[in-house]
């Protein structure tokens, strides 16, 4: 299933997930027991929440062999920031730029 | 880890047959793809090669498995930038599946060598290039930084 943008937000709203992704962008392609070690959660837990995070598609896995190995997917997170940062970012920008086009105009009146 | 990868998961709301073109057709690839085309035979052994607009190859190897519309393997030697083509081969894979109305693109480029330079270039490179892909399938449109070859590069 494509993932849905209230998928993706509810697995970013956990500090416990934004950790895995972290320890994911650190150190790319880990196991579960990779990623379980030196964390202050359960197996369990890790195996739950990388559950919800495969969902919103910011996790992908590839078994290699015998080995289940976890990706951060850059995909979500790019389009978060096309969505909701670079849109905001143009329109604080053309506001800026509005902003000299009027100072500008007022010195040279 | 002995390897680098790079993996991205993708759904493009379009079918497997037109997503299959945009990935090899040069058509497409110049316009999402930094004005960039491939060129080959597309069959198992037959070389590959991409081609910067100012004629220089930009990077070169050998389809390892084709299945149209469905499957491409193949290798990846970077050509116009030393320190990555020291690195030798590195290998592409896209995979293609239809998922309700998508296609589900699974791209992994992997290398077998720890910290790679060239996987960590490609890393950036890729998600706006595949951005720009689901763009000008969904929408008709690329992304702009997308359409041009980087000066000086």
């Amino acid at each position: 299933m494509p993932a849905n943008v209230d998928n993706l937000f509810k697995a970013l709203a956990d500090p416990g997930r934004r950790l895995l992704l972290d320890r994911l962008y650190a150190d790319n392609g880990q196991t579960l027991g990779q990623l379980c070690e030196h964390l202050d959660m359960t197996r369990q837990a890790v195996t739950k929440h990388l559950k919800l995070l495969e969902k919103a598609n910011l996790v992908v896995t590839l078994w290699r062999g015998r080995e289940k190995l976890h990706y951060l997917n850059p995909v979500p997170i790019h389009d978060i920031a096309e969505r909701w940062i670079g849109k905001f970012e143009r329109r604080r920008l053309s506001v800026l730029a509005e902003l000299k086009k009027r100072l500008e105009g007022e010195t040279d009146g | 880890m002995a390897e680098s990868r790079f993996v991205y998961v993708t759904y493009i709301r379009t079918t497997p047959e037109k997503l299959w073109r945009a990935l090899i057709d040069p058509e497409f690839t110049r316009r999402y793809w930094c004005e960039t085309y491939q060129v080959s035979e597309w069959k198992p052994g037959a070389s590959w090669k991409s081609m910067i607009p100012d004629g220089r190859v930009a990077d070169a190897g050998e389809i390892l498995e084709i299945e149209p519309n469905n499957k491409l393997v193949l290798t990846w030697q970077n050509q116009f930038i030393p320190d990555l083509q020291a690195e030798g081969h590195s290998r592409l894979t896209y995979e293609l599946e239809v998922v309700g109305e998508s296609v589900k693109l699974t791209l992994t480029h992997e290398i077998d060598r720890p910290n790679s330079q060239l996987i960590d270039a490609v890393s950036s490179g890729w998600p706006h290039l595949l951005a720009s892909l689901k763009s000008l399938l969904e929408t008709g449109e690329s992304l702009v930084e997308t359409r041009k070859w980087p000066e000086g590069m």
